[in-house]
C-alpha cells in the first residue's frame, strides 16, 4: 500500500516507447488508446459503408455477392456500435472524467488497462470472422435467431466470444467510471456540482451494467443452442424465437441511450461556452437524463410491433416510447434557452454542436413516427428506419465525438487545431451526410426495405443520390484525419483556457493537461468559480 | 494525505452491489425464459395453447358455434407429409371433440419429429385447452408408414364471444435424435 502510494506521487513522466501504452495506467493515456481505437473503428466500420454504398449506387447487383453484401451491413453495424461509438465515449469519459470531478486518476487504473487491451483483441476476433470458411456473421447487427443460430455459418461462434469480450470491457468500463465519479470525485464537489457529461455518464454506466449482461446472456443461449443442444431459441425442443427478440431488445433499447446520454453531456458543455451563458435548466437537464435513462428499460417491443403483440401490449408500448420524448423535448429546449440572447460565436465545436441539436432532433422526430405502432406497420424494416437510426448516431453520438474532439483538443495537445480548416470539413461533411441520409426516408417511405443489395427501378435516383453523399462524407474523415494529426504536429501553442468562455475544473490544468493532474484536490471556491451553471 | 480521504466514500456494501449487479442481469437474461413462458401461457401470446389433464364439465350454451380450421405445415426438409383428416370442425363451446392429423412417412429411414402448435387469433389461444395432442410427445415415423394421430380438445366457453373463428396450425420439426 505504502509503496503505492508513493509510486502514484511520484511526478515521474510516461514510460518511453512502446511499453508505455501496453502497460499504462493512467487515464489520459488510456483515455488517447480508446480514442484512436474507435477511430480506427470508424475507418473500417465507415469502408464496409462504402461497399454498400458502391453495390447500392445502381439497382441491379453489379460489385458483390448478395450474401457479401449480407456480411457488409451486418458487420459494419456491429463495428460501428461496439467498436466505433462505444469506446470513443469511453475514450472521452477517460480522459474528462477524473479532469473534470478533481481526480488525480480513475479509481481503479489497473482494471482500466485491462478493460482498453480486451477491447483489441474482440475486435480482431470479429474482423477475423471474415477470413474464415462460410464467411463473417451475416444475419444483421441484431442476429435474430434461428438466422444467427441454425442457419449461421460457423463463424458465429467467433462472434459471439468478440461480444463476450466487448461486453465484459464496457462492464469493467462502466464500474470504474462509478467508482470514480463517487469515490474520486474531489471532496468540496457535490453531486449536483458535477458537471453534465460526468453525470450522463453515470447514469451511462448504470445503463451499461444493467443491460450488457443481458447482451451475454443472449448470445450465451444462442452458443448453447449451436453446440450443446439446448433449445431456447429453438421450437423444436420447445424455445421460441421471438423470445430472443424480447431479450436482445431488452438490451438494445437501453443500448441506443447508452450511445447517445454522454452525447447530451459533451453538447452540454459546448453550448454554454460558445453562447458565454451558464447552462439553462442544469438541475432538469440531471433529472431529464435519468428520466430517459428509466424509461429506456421499458419500451423495448416497439422494436417488435411487427412480430405480433396483443393490442394492449402495442398501446403500453406506444405510449411509453412518445413518453420518452418528454424529457428528450426539455433537453433541446434547454439548448435553445442556453444560446438564446447569449454572445454566440461559431467555432467548429459550437457549429458540431448546434448542428447536433438540429440533426438530432430530425432523428428523434422519425423516431417518434417509428413508435406509432399502426405507423410502423409501414414503416418497419425500410429505409426510414435506416435514416433514422443514422441521422440520431451518426449526426447524434458521432457528432458530439467530432465535437468534443474539436472542443477538448487544445487540452489534451497544448495546441489549437487550424480554425479555417475545421470549418471546411465542418460544412463538408454537415452537407454530405444529409445528402447521404435524408433520400432515405423517402426510400424508406416509398417501401424500400433494409438490408437488401438489388432494388426496384423506381428507388434508382434517391439511392445514387445518396450514394454520391455517402462517398463525399467519407471523404470528408480524410480531412478529419488531417485536421487531427496536423494540430498535434504543428498545432500553435495555447493558453490553459482556448474558449474564452469555457467553465470547468480542466480548463484550470496547464494547457496540455499535464500527466498527472488534481494530486491535491480542488477548492470550494475554484469549484464553485469553475461551475457550469450559477 | 486528501487523497486518501476522499477513498472512503463507496462503503464495502456498494462494491459488492456494484460487482453482483452485472452478474444479476446476467442471469436476468435466464429468467427471461421461464418469465416469458409464464405469460405465454396466461395470455396465449404467441398461439401457445394450453393443456388440460381430465374431462371437464363446463357450461355450455348449445347456440354457439365456432368454426375451428386445421392446418398443417413441415419445416424445410422435413420427409413425412402430413395433414388434418378434416379441414374444419364445427365447435360448441365447452364440449370436447376428436379428430385426427395424417402423416405418412415417404423415405426408408427412421424420422423423428416434434410438432408445435399454434392458434390464431391470439386472443383464443388461451382458451384452446387439449386434453389428448401428438404434439405432447415427439413422433416416431418408420419407413413408408402412415399414422393417424388423434387430437381431443376443447374451447373453453370464457372465450371473447366476438371470436366466430379459430385456427389451429401444426408446424413439424425434424428431431435428430
Amino acid at each position: 500500500m505504502t509503496t503505492a502510494i508513493a509510486h502514484t506521487d511520484g511526478h515521474h513522466s510516461p514510460e518511453k516507447g512502446l511499453m508505455r501504452w501496453i502497460k499504462t495506467t493512467n487515464h489520459k493515456d488510456i483515455g488517447s488508446l480508446y480514442l484512436w481505437f474507435a477511430f480506427t473503428m470508424v475507418l473500417i466500420g465507415g469502408a464496409m459503408a462504402m461497399v454498400i454504398r458502391m453495390e447500392l449506387f445502381q439497382p441491379g447487383i453489379q460489385l458483390i455477392e448478395p450474401q457479401f453484401f449480407n456480411q457488409m451491413t451486418t458487420m459494419h453495424g456491429l463495428i460501428m456500435v461496439f467498436g466505433a461509438i462505444m469506446p470513443a465515449f469511453v475514450g472521452l469519459g477517460n480522459w474528462l472524467i477524473p479532469m473534470m470531478v478533481g481526480a488525480p486518476d480513475m479509481a481503479l487504473p489497473r482494471m482500466n488497462n485491462w478493460s482498453f487491451w480486451i477491447l483489441p483483441f474482440a475486435g480482431g476476433i470479429l474482423l477475423s470472422t471474415f477470413f474464415m470458411e462460410g464467411g463473417a456473421p451475416a444475419f444483421g447487427w441484431t442476429f435474430y435467431a434461428p438466422l444467427s443460430t441454425t442457419f449461421a455459418p460457423d463463424s458465429t461462434d467467433f462472434f459471439i466470444f468478440a461480444v463476450h469480450l466487448l461486453g465484459f470491457s464496457s462492464i469493467m468500463g462502466a464500474i470504474n467510471i462509478i467508482a470514480t465519479v463517487l469515490n474520486m470525485r474531489a471532496p468540496e464537489m457535490k453531486l449536483m456540482d458535477m458537471p453534465l457529461f460526468v453525470w450522463t455518464w453515470l447514469i451511462t454506466s448504470f445503463l451499461l451494467i444493467g443491460a450488457m449482461p443481458v447482451l451475454a446472456g443472449a448470445v450465451t443461449m444462442m452458443l448453447t443452442d449451436r453446440n450443446f443442444g439446448t433449445a431456447f431459441f429453438d421450437a423444436t425442443g420447445g424455445g421460441d424465437p421471438v423470445l430472443f427478440q424480447h431479450i436482445f431488445w431488452f438490451f438494445g433499447h437501453p443500448e441506443v441511450y447508452i450511445m447517445i446520454l454522454p452525447a447530451f453531456g459533451v453538447v452540454s458543455h459546448i453550448i454554454p461556452t460558445f453562447a458565454r451563458k451558464p447552462l439553462f435548466g442544469y438541475s432538469s437537464m440531471v433529472y431529464a437524463t435519468a428520466s430517459i435513462a428509466f424509461l429506456s428499460y421499458i419500451v423495448w417491443a416497439h422494436h417488435m410491433f411487427l412480430t405480433g403483440m396483443p393490442v394492449a401490449g402495442e398501446l403500453y408500448f406506444m405510449y411509453a416510447t412518445m413518453l420518452i420524448a418528454v424529457p428528450t423535448g426539455v433537453k433541446v429546449f434547454n439548448w435553445v434557452s442556453t444560446m438564446w440572447r447569449g454572445s454566440m460565436t461559431f467555432e467548429a465545436p459550437m457549429l458540431w454542436a448546434i448542428s447536433f441539436v438540429f440533426l438530432f432532433m430530425i432523428g428523434g422526430f422519425s423516431g417518434l413516427m417509428l413508435g406509432i405502432a399502426p405507423a410502423d406497420i409501414q414503416y418497419h424494416d425500410t429505409y426510414f428506419v435506416v435514416a433514422h437510426f443514422h441521422y440520431v448516431l451518426v449526426t447524434g453520438a458521432l457528432w458530439s465525438i467530432i465535437a468534443a474532439t474539436f472542443y477538448w483538443l487544445p487540452k489534451w495537445t497544448g495546441k489549437m487545431y487550424n480554425e479555417t480548416l475545421a470549418k471546411v470539413h465542418f460544412w463538408w461533411a454537415v452537407i454530405s451526410v444529409n445528402v447521404l441520409f435524408f433520400p432515405q426516408h423517402f426510400l424508406g417511405l416509398a417501401g424500400m426495405p433494409r438490408r437488401i443489395p438489388d432494388y426496384s427501378l423506381q428507388f434508382a435516383d434517391f439511392n445514387m443520390i445518396s450514394s454520391i453523399g455517402g462517398f463525399a462524407f467519407g471523404a470528408s474523415f480524410i480531412l478529419f484525419t488531417y485536421i487531427v494529426i496536423d494540430c498535434i504536429r504543428n498545432g500553435k501553442p495555447t493558453d490553459a483556457r482556448p474558449w474564452e468562455g469555457a467553465k470547468g475544473l480542466e480548463w484550470t490544468l496547464e494547457p496540455k493537461a499535464q500527466y498527472h493532474s488534481f494530486n491535491t484536490p480542488p477548492t470550494r471556491a475554484l469549484i464553485e468559480q469553475e461551475s457550469q451553471h450559477s | 494525505m486528501a487523497k486518501m480521504e476522499s477513498k472512503k466514500k463507496i462503503t464495502k456494501k456498494f462494491w459488492t452491489k456494484l460487482i453482483l449487479a452485472p452478474i444479476l442481469m446476467f442471469f436476468f437474461a435466464y429468467a427471461m425464459v421461464p418469465i416469458y413462458g409464464v405469460f405465454c401461457e396466461i395470455t396465449g401470446f404467441n398461439g401457445a395453447t394450453g393443456r388440460v389433464d381430465s374431462e371437464q364439465t363446463y357450461v355450455v350454451d348449445e347456440t354457439r358455434k365456432i368454426e375451428v380450421s386445421f392446418f398443417a405445415m413441415t419445416m424445410n426438409g422435413f420427409p413425412v407429409q402430413f395433414g388434418p383428416k378434416v379441414s374444419t370442425m364445427e365447435v360448441i363451446p365447452g364440449k370436447f371433440y376428436t379428430t385426427s392429423y395424417i402423416a405418412k412417412n415417404n423415405t426408408d429411414e427412421i424420422v423423428i419429429g416434434q410438432a408445435v402448435p399454434s392458434v390464431a387469433p391470439t386472443g383464443a389461444a388461451a382458451y384452446f385447452k387439449k386434453l389428448e395432442c401428438f404434439c405432447f410427445n415427439k413422433q416416431v415415423f418408420k419407413p413408408y408408414e402412415q399414422v393417424e394421430m388423434t387430437l381431443r380438445f376443447v374451447i373453453e366457453p370464457e372465450l371473447d364471444e366476438r371470436i366466430k373463428d379459430v385456427s389451429l396450425s401444426y408446424n413439424f420439426f425434424k428431431l435428430n435424435s
